[in-house]
């Protein structure tokens, strides 16, 4: 007698207006199964999960949920009938406490003091440490998804969706949530994990279906195949080889000297005596997840300090610009001196939606007349559109309108257009497909060859490991001390993202140690 | 000692409607939605409270027509910023002048007439009490119900699930969503039960405070409101506090004449609005303070899906 | 398709006018022909509907500026009444003195004065969201009140003509001290063609200048503008000083022109008006100047309305207030089609 599938999908398929995100799609799942959809951004994969949980009816297609046919209407639905969800994105109440959070959530006959004691009982049945009663905001991100994942359990699911769970963990706590995952499925629980990380889903899971725009291009078994094969399926063939050179260092050109910003409260941002150079001629890497100060240090570094000026008078430390202290300097006194910053947020900062290139150039333009040059303006993005290999109808198309790789693009071309001495790059490819990936990289080594001093804050330790010269690691608002590339492994990455360096050290002063480590 | 009881109650009384619509307003805010249109709302309650209360003779009834019909408006606001996602600050502006015309309008025919009502009871043993009694027992059954009301609110948004979904609604209506709650629906009904408490509001000034109808006779005090919230953090007991100093800086007015200090009048009535400006500067100094505190949400328009 | 949702949302509002006024026992016809026909109907009345076109434009360019800016100004009222005060007390002083030739020096000081009162007035505003991010609507919208008993204390006490039988009103200030007319048996002046220059000033200013840019992307996108490295508070301080210098210039000369003395009743609610100009104008110098005229002629009628058919003045705001709700839905009405559209597409981008 043929096994019964946990979950099968067939012929499923869903579009938004033009668009088709899942095209004739089948999914098996087997009961106790870790089974990865992997593929690229835009390959189809959260349009198929919302399926699945309900947020979504498909166009066409059948589901069957153990044998019997299932039409989910809303997200209640689908978890009346065991199916839960792990979003990449928290759905959390930082007002609320835990338990508050979670018995939001479930059905009618749950009391906030059921949900407090099952949440215990979990906590040791799976190792999900989490206390019930504390207030959201103060949780770090581990212990946050911690929250999440305890939810989906309580439900005592069939069938749990994580996506992209990893996103947000270091390598450590990483390891940890797979000896849960496996206890879950151990018992029977099929679990999908979403992913595009090839090298954890050969470690966890035991059924792979690869997606690629929008339809399945291969069912494999992850443990039997190779990184390549699993490239081949997920981008359609291989990534196109990065050319690097190496490089003398000299003087630093661009150095922070224990720069300190006080946090505003508990779940905010902080730095704490934060310290690095940069040598002309190489690419600095800052590794870690964020959340752990990266976006201030960039805002810090850019020109960018907070409104609050309370805050601001609390501000420590120096930022130096060819030995000059710049830490009072604007935005725009830093881009005439050559230092330029890429901030992660490409819609709403980097780029404002509802202008179009032309007028976006604007934002980097460094002229003080008062007169609107509205034709060097389009100029200046045509030039980019074409050096930069741009896909877009024309310098008058709205930033709104390009895709987040083009756009990627764009900003990164408009950047670059200027010269710049000092490059301060925040996640240069998260979102962007493998083509404009290589190509953003690509343009990175050779600003590098060409001289100028590039920090790198990324979350993609593989990208990292592309492209960087040095690394620092960053957590809790505190930077590890630099280390060559050719000395780093993934695994001592990790453990530096996951904080070990910085509780070594906590005996004698932090700072003091880091002055230390650095002669 | 007497005088002082007086001014403690004519405080009290005068800071009730700003009390009743503070806490319409905490409670739409705290779904993530702001109403501007609150002065609006107050002046179209009051002239229908105050109509209904000519005609009938019923204070209650009344009071609480003019609380149904600010809630039809109400619901008309909410239907616009909620589902058509129009902006929420013009939407409420919108309001506002539409119900400073239309109260005009039809009030016109109800200048200088006055009510007969029903006389209220007295508060039997407490409001014979020496100092405490003329200060505090002595006043409307309106103030006290305005008082249960924030007990009531604070009960529903700490203690209730309802009410923590609706705050967890204000703070991030993408999680709500992702949840099942329905947001949308939420939002709109704060935004009509909200306004249905400013329609207490002006219905009390214009049948019991007052009692009488005149052009504008709410004077801003929907936008006082407004600005208690702010002072308040969103918090209710805090609203409560602030209704009743805002209430008291109106009365000082009176009552410095009283003691023989001139100063013309007009400066005497600034005190109100300059006291809010003031209020307003000082808590929003600390702009990490305001966001720890407000509903992350306030003013931004929910598109689910 | 940009005047479709005006054009619209002024049908609308004409019938739930027409249905209003038949509840009230009027003739709809007659009542809408005064809203529509009779302001247009010889060059007087067009010369009417001009001169209160005058300060809905000036209020509203301003306005539109602030707006654009994501400054939400709602005192252009108080700023109107500063320049009224501010001009007023000036030529009152001057009348008095007996300093009143050349007419057209003092009267240009005398404008100036009320735009820097009015800016002054809106100084305010931007110093206490600047220095304590105090709310500007609120803050704003408080000093109206104030700005409304100030001039009534002026009016009723230290500036009460002694010769006015104890009115609430200023002495006439003297004929050589106002604005000149545009034309005999009209009661428009100059103060119209300043209006549409400053108009074109906007339109120059907001798009052919890279103050105008760094204004427009800081309305559009904050976050964008402070990595550009634009400076909030020029942008904050720039806005209300203009937007308040304009509203103040507007009610100087409501003050210096048809009126010829201070009162309490200076304004019409002309600040009020201006938001609902500036909205319907979507927030475009050029259209500010065609909507102020729709509204001019709206507030005729409702003054109209009061004398010929005994309906209250109010009707007037009440339908503006309608005219405004009519353009927010009908506006997401047709935006929603449009937005579904793109979300459409968009979600696909991001869904996949």
């Amino acid at each position: 007698m043929p096994e019964i599938l946990r979950l099968r999908l067939q012929g499923v398929s869903k579009s938004y207006g033009s668009l088709r995100a899942n095209d004739k799609i089948d999914l098996d799942i087997k009961p106790g199964s870790i089974h990865a959809v992997l593929g690229e951004n835009g390959a189809g994969k959260s349009t198929l999960m919302k399926l699945i949980f309900g947020l979504l009816q498909p166009d066409e297609g059948d589901m069957f949920l153990d044998g019997i046919p299932i039409r989910w209407q809303s997200p209640e639905q689908a978890r009346a009938y065991g199916i839960a969800m792990v979003f990449q994105h928290f759905a959390l109440f930082e007002s609320l406490s835990v338990a508050e959070n979670v018995w939001l959530g479930m059905a009618k006959h749950w009391t906030l003091a059921a949900v407090s004691t099952a949440l215990e009982t979990l906590a040791h049945q799976y190792g999900l440490a989490v206390d019930p009663n504390a207030l959201v905001h103060r949780l770090s991100v581990g212990e946050r998804q911690r929250v999440e994942i305890a939810r989906g359990l309580l439900a005592r699911p069939r069938v749990m969706i994580l996506d992209e769970p990893t996103s947000v963990l270091s390598p450590q706590a990483a390891k940890a949530l797979f000896a849960m995952l496996r206890t879950l499925a151990s018992e029977g629980c099929s679990v999908i994990y979403i992913s595009h990380k090839l090298h954890e889903i050969r470690e966890l899971c035991d059924d792979c279906t690869v997606l690629r725009q929008g339809r399945v291009t291969g069912r494999v078994d992850p443990r039997r195949c190779n990184d390549e094969q699993l490239s081949a399926l997920m981008i359609g063939g291989a990534p196109p080889p990065l050319v690097r050179a190496k490089r003398d260092s000299a003087a630093a050109l661009f150095a922070v000297d224990a720069l300190s910003v006080p946090a505003i409260d508990e779940a905010s941002e902080r730095l704490n005596a934060v310290s690095f150079e940069l040598m002309p001629g190489e690419i600095l890497g800052i590794a870690g997840v964020s959340g752990n100060g990266q976006g201030l240090l960039l805002d810090m570094l850019a020109g960018e300090p907070s409104d609050d000026s309370r805050l601001m008078r609390r501000v420590a430390g120096h930022i130096r610009f060819q030995g000059r202290a710049i830490e009072t300097l604007g935005v725009r006194s830093r881009r005439r001196l050559g230092i330029i910053a890429v901030p992660a947020e490409r819609l709403g900062r980097a780029t404002v939606p509802e202008l179009s290139l032309a007028d976006n150039m604007f934002l980097s333009d460094e002229s003080d007349a008062w007169q609107l040059d509205h034709r060097k303006l389009r100029d200046a993005a045509q030039a980019v559109i074409a050096d930069f290999s741009v896909k877009a109808p024309g310098p008058e198309a709205l930033a709104s309108d390009l895709s987040g790789g083009n756009l990627q693009k764009f900003i990164m071309g408009r950047a670059l257009r200027s010269a710049p001495k000092v490059l301060l790059v925040s996640q240069p490819t998260w979102g962007v497909d493998v083509g404009a990936s290589a190509q953003i990289r690509q343009q990175l080594l050779a600003l590098r060859d060409a001289g100028a001093a590039i920090l790198v804050i990324s979350e993609e330790l593989d990208e990292l490991f592309q492209i960087a010269d040095r690394f620092h690691v960053m957590y809790a608002g505190h930077l590890s001390a630099p280390i060559l590339r050719e000395d780093a492994t993934l695994e001592l990455i990790g453990q530096w993202m996951g904080g070990s360096w910085l509780l070594a050290q906590q005996a004698p002063s932090v700072a003091g140690a880091a002055r230390r480590v650095h002669h | 000692m007497h005088e002082l009881a007086l001014l403690i109650a004519a405080g009290i009384a005068s800071g009730t409607p700003l009390l009743l619509a503070g806490l319409g307003l905490l409670l739409n805010e705290r779904a993530g939605v702001v109403n501007l249109g609150a002065e609006g709302l107050m002046l179209i309650a009051a002239v229908s409270g105050f109509g209904i209360a000519f005609y009938t003779g019923q204070t209650w009834v009344a009071l609480f027509g003019g609380a149904l019909v600010a809630a039809l408006c109400s619901a008309l606001l909410g239907w616009m910023v909620v589902y058509l996602h129009t902006n929420q600050y013009a939407s409420g502006l919108a309001l506002s002048l539409f119900g400073a015309g239309i109260s005009a309008f039809v009030g016109a025919a109800l200048v200088g007439k006055k009510l007969e009502l029903d006389k209220t009871e007295k508060l039997p043993v407490l409001s014979d009490l020496p100092f405490f009694g003329p200060a505090l027992f002595q006043q409307h059954a309106m103030v006290y119900f305005a008082i249960a009301l924030c007990l009531g609110m604070v009960i529903f948004l700490y203690h209730t699930k309802s009410g923590r979904m609706l705050r967890g609604i204000g703070e991030s209506p993408a999680s709500a969503h992702a949840l099942g709650f329905p947001v949308r629906r939420v939002r709109w009904i704060s935004v009509v039960v909200g306004g249905a408490f400013c329609g207490l509001a002006g219905a009390y000034l214009s049948v019991v405070y007052a009692p009488l109808w005149v052009e504008g006779m709410v004077a801003g005090r929907g936008w006082i409101a407004l600005a208690l919230t702010v002072f308040a953090t969103w918090r209710p007991w805090r609203v409560l506090l602030g209704a009743y100093l805002f209430g008291s800086v109106t009365m000082l007015q009176l009552h410095l004449q009283a003691i023989g200090i001139e100063i013309p009048t007009q400066f005497m009535s600034m005190l109100p609005y300059l006291a809010t400006i003031l209020v307003l500067a000082l808590i929003s100094r600390n702009p990490s303070w305001i966001r720890a505190n407000m509903p992350a949400s306030l003013g931004k328009p929910f598109h689910p899906g | 398709m940009a005047y479709l949702s005006p054009m619209i949302s002024i049908a609308l509002t004409f019938m739930i006018a027409a249905l209003v006024v038949t509840a009230m026992g009027k003739d709809p016809v007659k009542v809408l022909s005064l809203f529509t026909l009779e302001p247009v109907k010889d060059k007087r009345a067009i010369g009417e509907v001009m001169l209160k076109a005058t300060p809905l434009m000036l209020c509203s360019l301003g306005l539109a500026f602030c707006f654009r800016s994501n400054v939400w100004n709602i005192g252009a009222e108080g700023q109107f009444l500063l320049g009224a005060i501010g001009a007023g007390g000036m030529a009152m002083w001057l009348t008095e003195a007996g300093m009143t030739r050349p007419g057209w020096l003092w009267v240009s000081l005398a404008l100036l004065l009320g735009a820097i009162a009015g800016a002054c007035w809106a100084g305010i505003t931007a110093w206490f969201r600047d220095k304590a991010h105090a709310n500007e609507i609120l803050v704003s919208l408080m000093l109206v009140y104030v700005a409304n008993l100030l001039l009534s204390y002026l009016v009723f006490g230290p500036w009460k003509d002694p010769k006015g039988w104890n009115f609430p009103q200023t002495l006439r200030f003297a004929d050589s001290l106002s604005i000149g007319r545009l034309g005999p048996g009209m009661r428009v002046h100059w103060g119209f063609v300043l209006a549409l220059i400053s108009a074109g000033v906007m339109v120059w200013l907001m798009y052919f200048t890279t103050l105008g840019a760094r204004l427009r992307v800081g309305g559009l996108a904050p976050d964008a503008a402070r990595f550009a490295g634009f400076s909030a508070r020029e942008s904050l301080w720039t806005v209300l000083l203009c937007s308040g210098a304009f509203a103040g210039l507007a009610g100087a000369m409501e003050v210096l022109g048809p009126m010829g003395q201070l009162t309490p009743h200076v304004s019409t609610g002309y600040g009020f008006t201006a938001i609902i100009v500036a909205f319907i104008a979507r927030l475009h110098p050029l259209a500010c100047v065609l909507a102020s005229f729709l509204l001019s002629m709206l507030m005729i009628g409702g003054e109209l309305a009061q004398s010929r058919v005994g309906l209250s003045a109010s009707v007037s705001s009440m339908f503006q207030g309608v005219l405004l709700m009519m353009l927010l839905i009908v506006d997401s009405f047709i935006h929603y089609r449009l937005a579904w559209r793109k979300h459409a597409g968009k979600d696909a981008a991001q869904h996949a």
